[in-house]
C-alpha cells in the first residue's frame, strides 16, 4: 500500500485548480408558500473545498440537493464550468455524493457498493477491479473488501461512503453532514483525513454542515446560510474577523454585542459612547449620531493588571465562571455594557476566578468589528 | 474498577431473589391457552393423522396410493398449479400495490391499507358468491363485453380453474401486500436516491437496489400466500363448480361422502408435511432478511 499505488487512478492533479467550477445563479426553491432558498447566488472555484453551514432549516441541504439534481430548483440555474446543468436528472450529472447516515447498500459487500457506480457505468470487471481496490486503499480500507456494511463501524462506513463517491472520478464531490453520525474523537480524526484526501485528489467539493468548527477547519470557503438566504461568503478567516452580520458573529464562535453612538469620526476611527462608557473603533467610517453594533469576541478582551492600560476599558465584576481546561470562560457583569463574555487562558491566569470578584477589562481599538442588524432575520 | 467488580456478584443475587415468584406467576397465565392447543386441537390433529396409517388396515397402503391412484394424482397436480398461478399473480400484482402504497405519503399510505384490508372484513362466501354473479354466462362481465360487441358469446369464466384463480387472487392480495410492504417500508429511500447520485436510472436503481432489498417479503409473502393456497376449500368448491377438484375438497369428499378415512387423513398428513417444509424454509429466509437489514 504504498503512496504510488494508492493514488494510481485518483492520482493528484497537480494541486488546487483541476476540479470543475460550480456555479449557482439567484437559485431559488419555494414549497407552497414557504421559500426554502431564496435567490442563493454563489461560486466555486475548481478545486475548492466549500462547506455551505447554517442552523437546521436555513436551506443549505435543499440547496446541495439541487446541485445534486434531487431537488428541482423553482427559479435560477445551476452551472458547472459555465455549462447549465438545472434540467439534467441526477444519474447524468456524475457527481459523487455522500449522504447523511452514508446510504450504504446493506445486501452489497463494501467492494459491491464502492463498484456500483462503475456497474453501473458499464466498465469492465477488470477496471472495476483495479479501481475499486485502489479506491478502497485511498481509504484505508482495503482490508474490509468482503465484509458487509453493517459489521463495520460509523467511521469504517464513513470512508466506504466516500470511496463509493470517489471512485468513478466525479466531477464534484458533495457531502450531506459527513461527520454527523459520529462521535466527537472520531468526527476530528476524520476531519483531517476528508481535508487530506480533498488536498490529494484535489475536485471540488461541497459540504454541508451545521458544525461550524468543521466548517472552519474544512474548507477554503465557507458560505453562511440563513432562513434560505445566503447571508456571508468567504474564508473562514474572514468570516471568523470580519463578520458581516449579527448573525454571521454569532453562529461563528461566540461573541459580545455593544451597542453604541458616533460622537466623532476622526483618526484613528470612532469614538462610540455606549451608556456612559467612552468607546475607541478603528477601521470604520461613519457620520457622528448614526447607531452602532460591535461585535467582540471573548478571546480579544483581557484582564487589566493595576498599571495596564488599553484603548477602551471598563470595569465590571465576575457573575459566573466556568472552568474548561484550556480556559476560564467569565461573564462578567458591567454598568453601561451589559454582561461581557471573557476567555481567560488558564494557564498562568492573573486571577484565580470567583464570584463577585472585581476586575478590569481593556480591548484594543480594532479588536471588535461593526457588524449589521439582520433586520430581515425574523 | 476493582471496586465495580467487587459489587457485581452481588447485584444478580437480589434481583434473582425478586424475580422468582414473578415469573412463576407469568407462567401460570399460559396454562389454559396451553391446554386448548393441546387438548382441543394437537390432540385431535394427531388422532387424525394417525388413521392415515391404521384405516383401513395398518401400514403405509393409503401412501401407497400416491403413486398408484391416477385420480388423486390428478388433483395434487390441479392443487399445485392452481396454487402456483395463484402466488405468482398475487405476487406480481401484490408487489406493484406495495411499492406505491410503500412511496406514497403517510396519509396517502392509511388510505391505500384501508383499501387492502378492506376486502378481508367480508366473508370468503360473500365473495366467492359475489364473483360468480360477476363471471357466469349472463354476469356483469359477459353481459358488458356482449354488449360492446368485443365477444359474440359468453365466455367460459367460471365453474372452471379461471374461476378458481380469479377468486384465489381476489382473496390473496392483501396476504401478498403486508409482508411485501413490510419489507418495503424498512428500504431507506435514500438508497435509491444515493443509487440515482452515483449514476443508476430508475430502473436500475430498482433492479439493484430496490428489489434484492425487497426480496426477503417477496419471498415470504410467497411462501405465505402458497401456505394459504394449499388449503383453500369453500372458494374452488363454488367457483369450481364441482367439476375442478382441489385437495381440500377432495379430503371432504374421502371422508364424508366416501367415508375412506385412511385415503382423507393421508393427504391431510401430506398437506401438513408440505406446510411444515414450506415454513423451514420461510423461517431460514427471516434470518437472511436479519442479515440484510442489519446493515442500516
Amino acid at each position: 500500500m504504498s503512496a504510488a499505488t494508492r493514488e494510481a487512478p485518483l492520482a493528484p492533479r497537480a494541486g488546487k485548480g483541476t476540479g470543475h467550477a460550480l456555479e449557482l445563479r439567484a437559485l431559488s426553491k419555494r414549497y407552497g408558500a414557504f421559500t426554502a432558498v431564496d435567490a442563493v447566488s454563489l461560486r466555486v472555484e475548481r478545486g475548492q473545498f466549500l462547506t455551505l453551514l447554517g442552523p437546521s432549516g436555513s436551506g443549505k441541504t435543499t440547496i446541495l440537493m439541487a446541485i445534486a439534481g434531487f431537488v428541482a430548483p423553482s427559479e435560477g440555474a445551476v452551472l458547472l464550468d459555465g455549462r447549465d446543468i438545472t434540467a439534467l436528472p441526477p444519474e447524468r450529472r456524475a457527481f459523487g455524493m455522500v449522504f447523511q447516515g452514508y446510504a450504504l447498500f446493506p445486501h452489497m459487500t463494501v467492494a459491491e457498493n464502492v463498484a456500483f457506480p462503475l456497474r453501473v457505468r458499464r466498465l469492465s470487471r477488470a477496471e472495476r477491479e483495479a479501481k475499486v481496490r485502489a479506491a478502497l486503499d485511498l481509504v484505508q480500507l482495503d482490508r474490509f473488501a468482503d465484509r458487509r456494511p453493517a459489521q463495520l463501524s460509523g467511521g469504517q462506513q464513513q470512508r466506504v461512503a466516500l470511496a463509493r463517491a470517489l471512485v468513478f472520478d466525479p466531477d464534484l464531490l458533495l457531502l450531506d453532514e459527513p461527520l454527523s453520525a459520529l462521535d466527537k474523537k472520531l468526527r476530528a480524526e476524520l476531519q483531517e483525513e476528508l481535508k487530506a484526501l480533498h488536498r490529494r485528489v484535489g475536485r471540488t467539493f461541497v459540504n454541508v454542515t451545521h458544525d461550524q468548527e468543521e466548517a472552519l477547519s474544512l474548507s477554503d470557503q465557507v458560505a453562511i446560510l440563513n432562513h434560505g438566504r445566503l447571508v456571508q461568503m468567504g474564508a473562514p478567516a474572514a468570516l471568523y474577523e470580519r463578520p458581516r452580520t449579527r448573525f454571521v458573529a454569532d453562529f461563528l464562535g461566540t461573541s459580545n454585542f455593544l451597542r453604541g453612538t458616533v460622537q466623532e469620526a476622526g483618526d484613528p476611527g470612532l469614538a462610540l459612547q455606549a451608556g456612559g462608557t467612552r468607546l475607541l473603533q478603528a477601521g470604520a467610517d461613519l457620520p457622528p449620531g448614526s447607531p452602532v453594533l460591535l461585535s467582540l469576541r471573548p478571546e480579544k478582551i483581557a484582564l487589566l493588571g493595576e498599571a495596564e492600560r488599553a484603548a477602551n476599558e471598563v470595569a465590571g465584576t465576575i457573575a459566573a465562571w466556568a472552568y474548561l481546561g484550556a480556559g476560564y470562560s467569565l461573564t462578567v457583569r458591567t454598568a453601561d455594557l451589559g454582561a461581557l463574555r471573557v476567555a481567560l487562558p488558564a494557564w498562568r491566569a492573573p486571577i484565580a476566578p470567583s464570584e463577585g470578584l472585581p476586575v478590569r477589562l481593556g480591548w484594543a481599538a480594532d479588536a471588535a468589528v461593526p457588524v449589521l442588524e439582520d433586520a430581515d432575520a425574523a | 474498577m476493582p471496586r465495580d467488580a467487587a459489587a457485581l456478584p452481588a447485584a444478580p443475587v437480589a434481583g434473582h431473589g425478586l424475580a422468582l415468584p414473578r415469573e412463576a406467576g407469568w407462567w401460570l397465565l399460559l396454562v389454559p391457552a396451553f391446554l386448548l392447543m393441546t387438548v382441543l386441537y394437537l390432540a385431535p390433529i394427531l388422532q387424525v393423522l394417525a388413521i392415515s396409517v391404521t384405516e383401513p388396515a395398518p401400514g403405509l397402503g393409503n401412501y401407497e396410493r400416491l403413486l398408484t391412484h391416477p385420480g388423486l394424482q390428478r388433483v395434487i397436480v390441479t392443487t399445485l398449479r392452481i396454487c402456483l398461478v395463484t402466488t405468482i399473480l398475487s405476487l406480481l400484482l401484490g408487489y406493484a400495490l406495495s411499492y406505491v402504497i410503500a412511496l406514497a405519503s403517510p396519509r396517502a399510505q392509511r388510505w391505500w391499507l384501508l383499501g387492502v384490508l378492506l376486502p378481508l372484513w367480508i366473508s370468503v362466501l360473500v365473495r366467492a358468491f359475489a364473483w360468480v354473479t360477476l363471471l357466469r354466462r349472463q354476469g356483469l362481465v359477459n353481459e358488458g363485453l356482449l354488449g360492446l360487441g368485443l365477444i359474440d358469446r359468453p365466455l367460459p369464466l367460471v365453474w372452471n380453474e379461471f374461476g378458481i384463480v380469479v377468486g384465489m387472487v381476489h382473496y390473496m392480495v392483501p396476504y401478498a401486500v403486508l409482508p411485501m410492504l413490510a419489507a418495503m417500508r424498512e428500504i431507506d429511500p435514500r438508497l435509491l436516491a444515493a443509487a440515482r447520485g452515483l449514476g443508476a436510472s430508475r430502473g436500475t436503481a430498482f433492479r439493484r437496489v430496490f428489489l434484492p432489498l425487497s426480496a426477503p417479503g417477496l419471498v415470504a409473502a410467497g411462501v405465505l400466500v402458497f401456505i394459504v393456497t394449499l388449503g383453500f376449500y369453500i372458494t374452488p368448491a363454488i367457483l369450481g363448480g364441482g367439476k375442478t377438484l382441489m385437495a381440500a375438497e377432495w379430503i371432504k369428499l374421502q371422508i364424508l361422502d366416501l367415508v375412506r378415512w385412511g385415503m382423507g387423513a393421508m393427504l391431510a398428513t401430506m398437506l401438513v408435511v408440505t406446510i411444515l417444509t414450506l415454513l423451514g424454509i420461510f423461517s431460514r429466509i427471516l434470518d437472511l432478511r436479519r442479515v440484510f437489514g442489519g446493515g442500516r
